[in-house]
């Protein structure tokens, strides 16, 4: 489709006017596409059919589900497919505007630039409001589709109700799509060049922490559609609690790997080694975390023990209903006032409007049938089943703490006239506490029996790792120089919590102690003691950085050596590096221990001409026990630099800590009883057929 | 997370506010008694900088916010305690700088959502729990006997 070029007056104008904002570096490729609009055409195309699409999906195996009609719930699970099929092509068509540099689309023009790297074209696609939207409602369809074909096995009317109500909440994301937040709009006069991504989101921990992020949040959605299904059926059992948990499960995975990466990004971009800010859009996505946790541990009892039901079901709304704020308190600049992703009053309403809808739907069917969900199991005070309770009430009531900490200022606002601020001081005073409680009975509730436990019994068990858990904690307090009594409190639970993972294992060894039977676990069992255990390493790693982190700021010349901590840092050279599409000031910074060279360390200050913008990057030597986190700063009028150097001891724990505790959660994921639950019920049927 | 999400029209906002970077404490402000030093970084973390997003002037690349350490530092320099120089602050930019809220007046309400929350959630934890130590076996069937098979099926699996 042919687009008109730039001409005229008013095109030399803003052609001029880019050329001198976005000097374009030698042998760039030339600003080209404009003979792709058919693909850009086709994917907006796409995305309306995939509404409309949607819609039918939502009506149809709803009034057939109802009306028993199997023809009508059948459609579901077709609709379903093309609806992921359509919404997959549309995002493709965007992702391929941003590749080829398609300035006809005022979306590529805001967040992308020619003269940009290729991966950062890529993540340009989601790194922008209306692309990471286009992004959330794929993710949608994408779970709803992987619903529809591992779900073969659930009771039909069942099926039909999840897919409909998870295309239900599809329809209300592609109407905000298309009528707020469009990314196929065009531009009348398309410039030569585009106006590039802010910097900050050039980098490669951020250009995958968005998909996971929305992986886990818009996963939690396929729990919300099984809830509220499960209402609108007014049953749940232990069917239903098997089928539930490998979709928490799954966005439990990806939500911990997408805050993962965004807390290391935070480390290693923002020039002085924070790991975690309580910042709103921080606290948006760790609330659905919290409460998936606790899901993940309640359909445990729904599933085993019958029992919990109508807490669980309400748990899934929460979970997503959280999912829902977070997106609000992103989208809407409510609480963010100065730089929000979209501030955009309409917007915000909108998804107020959605989160409304959702959530206070789901709420109202949840008090109308919750009645009906009669529990089963009897188990005793002491058991493995109170031990879940108090998880939950420990995660669900801290991640309210963080909520009421989160819209607070807005509270005060609106209703005390106060303008106040709610930061990290509060949240650490009043969230922590929740999880030092969670860390103490952890390793107790995780040991002691279902239905009725002797907590003498687990106690004895469990007693030698006390002993030495306090005995490290003693020694961190032995060892730290006066500060927070937080760090040798860290320690205890840290070592705790692995130690008590470990001694679950060991004890299922048995008395003959054969450790061949560990590999014969069930795969949940392992993940189980993986995830508490890594919990347990995170709890390590922000204990060594509250008790031992050390800081040195000052000004060096070039030549100049100084000591941090027992280390030699020599600066041997300060110089100006020209990378794609920014200017670096390069520090080359050598570090020494003892007369032993570690590492040549470049830590960089960029400048980024099109965006202005500037960043850090900062050098870092990562070990095993500690990390060397150096910073370069400006030039001093005495011709010297500031240089900002930080031991971080431990800081790698915090993220190996998370990882194992992701990686607990894919070990349970791929246990056989959930494989059996999601799909891998036909071909054992086939293979029944000839016996009998 | 923290600031990486910004529209690009907001990122000329942002160049102008970090139109002179300057790395958080600069060498130049660090008090030369090191207890005075400690004590104004402490106080700094929990000072927010009035033009940033939820930063601290502590962490914070703002000019204000270097203004601000400055003062504080000077504050302590001429004998205020940590409580005096924070009024000082609080005085002149309003309680919206304190990133730790104060517990007065509709506050305590905050300050008391944990506990609060946590003690109701405990009782009617602890009254399920009882409710559940004590509650007959259910033996009637709420199944079909189609769908129980359907569920042992399932269950049984392993």
């Amino acid at each position: 489709m042919p687009h008109s070029r730039i001409g005229g007056r008013r095109g030399a104008e803003t052609r001029d006017k880019l050329n001198r904002a976005a000097p374009r570096p030698i042998g760039a490729a030339p600003a080209h596409a404009y003979t792709d609009g058919m693909i850009t055409e086709l994917g907006h195309f796409a995305l309306i059919l995939a509404f409309l699409v949607a819609v039918v999906q939502m009506v149809v195996p709803l009034i057939g589900a109802h009306k028993r009609w199997p023809g009508w719930m059948a459609m579901a699970e077709p609709a379903a497919t093309t609806q992921f099929l359509l919404v997959g092509f549309s995002f493709a068509a965007l992702m391929y505007a941003f590749i080829t540099s398609d300035f006809s689309l005022s979306l590529v023009v805001q967040n992308s630039h020619s003269a940009k790297p290729m991966l950062y074209k890529i993540s340009g696609t989601w790194g922008n409001h209306e692309g990471s939207m286009l992004l959330w409602v794929l993710i949608l369809a994408l779970f709803g589709a992987m619903a529809a074909w591992f779900g073969s096995n659930l009771p039909e009317t069942l099926r039909a109700r999840v897919l409909a109500v998870q295309a239900a909440v599809a329809v209300a994301f592609y109407a905000f799509i298309i009528w707020t937040s469009n990314p196929f709009t065009r531009m009348a006069v398309p410039p030569f060049d585009g106006q590039d991504l802010n910097p900050l989101l050039q980098d490669p921990g951020l250009a995958f922490h968005p998909p996971f992020l929305y992986l886990g949040y818009v996963g939690l959605s396929i729990c919300f559609s099984f809830a509220v299904a499960a209402l609108i059926e007014g049953r749940v059992d232990a069917a239903w609690g098997r089928w539930v948990r490998p979709w928490t499960l799954a966005a439990w995975v990806f939500l911990t790997i997408g805050i993962g990466l965004g807390s290391w990004w935070a480390y290693y971009e923002l020039g002085w080694g924070g790991f975690w800010f309580w910042d709103p859009v921080e606290n948006a996505s760790f609330m659905p975390w919290l409460f998936a946790a606790a899901l993940l541990h309640s359909a445990i009892v729904v599933e085993k023990r019958e029992a919990l039901k109508a807490w669980t079901i309400l748990l899934a709304i929460l979970a997503f209903g959280f999912s829902l704020i977070g997106t609000f308190i992103v989208r809407s600049g409510v609480l963010t006032s100065v730089h929000a992703f979209a501030n955009d009053p309409e917007r915000g309403v909108f998804i107020l409007m959605i989160l409304v809808f959702f959530t206070g739907g789901a709420l109202t069917l949840f008090a109308m049938r919750a009645h009906s969900m009669q529990a089963k199991g009897v188990f005793g005070v002491v058991s493995r089943e109170s031990a879940l309770v108090a998880n939950n009430i420990l995660l669900a009531v801290s991640s309210f703490v963080v909520f009421v900490g989160t819209v607070w200022p807005l509270v005060a606002e609106m209703l005390f006239d106060r303008k106040l601020s709610v930061g990290p001081p509060f949240f650490n005073a009043a969230f922590t506490p929740f999880m030092l409680i969670l860390g103490l009975i952890l390793p107790l509730g995780a040991m002691i029996s279902w239905k009725r436990g002797k907590l003498g019994r687990v106690a004895k068990t469990l007693l030698p790792v006390f002993v030495l858990a306090v005995a490290l904690g003693g020694l961190a307090w032995a060892m730290q120089t006066g500060r927070s009594l937080l760090g040798p409190v860290g320690v205890f639970l840290g070592a705790w919590l692995v130690g008590g993972a470990l001694t679950d294992l060991w004890t299922r060894t048995g008395r003959s102690r054969d450790l061949s039977r560990l590999a014969r676990l069930p795969r949940a069992d392992l993940g189980k003691s993986t995830a508490h255990a890594g919990l347990g390493i995170l709890f390590l790693g922000v204990a060594g950085l509250i008790a031992w982190e050390q800081e040195d700021i000052r000004v060096a010349q070039v030549g100049e050596s100084f000591e941090v901590a027992g280390f030699t840092l020599t600066l041997n050279d300060v110089r100006r590096v020209q990378g794609p599409n920014y200017v670096s000031t390069m520090g080359d910074i050598t570090l020494a221990l003892d007369g032993t060279v570690l590492a040549e360390l470049f830590p960089e200050k960029r400048n980024y001409p099109v965006a202005q913008m500037p960043t850090t990057e900062a050098a870092i030597d990562y070990r095993f026990m500690r990390d060397v986190y150096v910073v370069i700063g400006d030039r001093q009028e005495n011709g010297g630099w500031v240089v900002r150097t930080y031991i971080k001891p431990l800081a790698n724990w915090i993220w190996a800590g998370t990882l194992i505790m992701s990686l607990g959660g894919l070990l349970s994921l791929s246990d056989r009883r959930f494989r059996v639950a999601a799909g891998a019920r036909k071909s054992r049927d086939k293979a029944a057929v000839p016996a009998e | 997370m923290r600031g990486r999400l910004r529209s690009s029209a907001l990122a000329g906002v942002l160049a102008a506010l970090m139109a002179l970077p300057a790395f958080a404490v600069q060498p130049d402000e660090v008090l030369d008694d090191p207890a005075l030093e400690a004590r104004a970084r402490q106080i700094s973390e929990g000072l927010r900088c009035l033009v940033c997003r939820n930063e601290s002037i502590d962490e914070s690349n703002a000019s204000l916010a270097r203004d601000l350490r400055l003062l504080v530092r000077e504050r302590l320099v001429e004998g205020d305690t940590n409580e005096e120089a924070v009024a000082y602050i609080v005085e002149r930019y309003g309680e919206y700088v304190l990133l730790n809220p104060q517990a007065d007046g509709w506050n305590w309400l905050l300050w008391a959502a944990g506990p609060l929350m946590l003690l109701t959630a405990a009782g009617l934890g602890a009254g399920y729990l009882r409710g559940r130590s004590k509650a007959a076996p259910q033996t009637e069937a709420a199944l079909s006997p189609e769908e129980e098979k359907r569920l042992k099926d399932l269950l049984d699996d392993v």
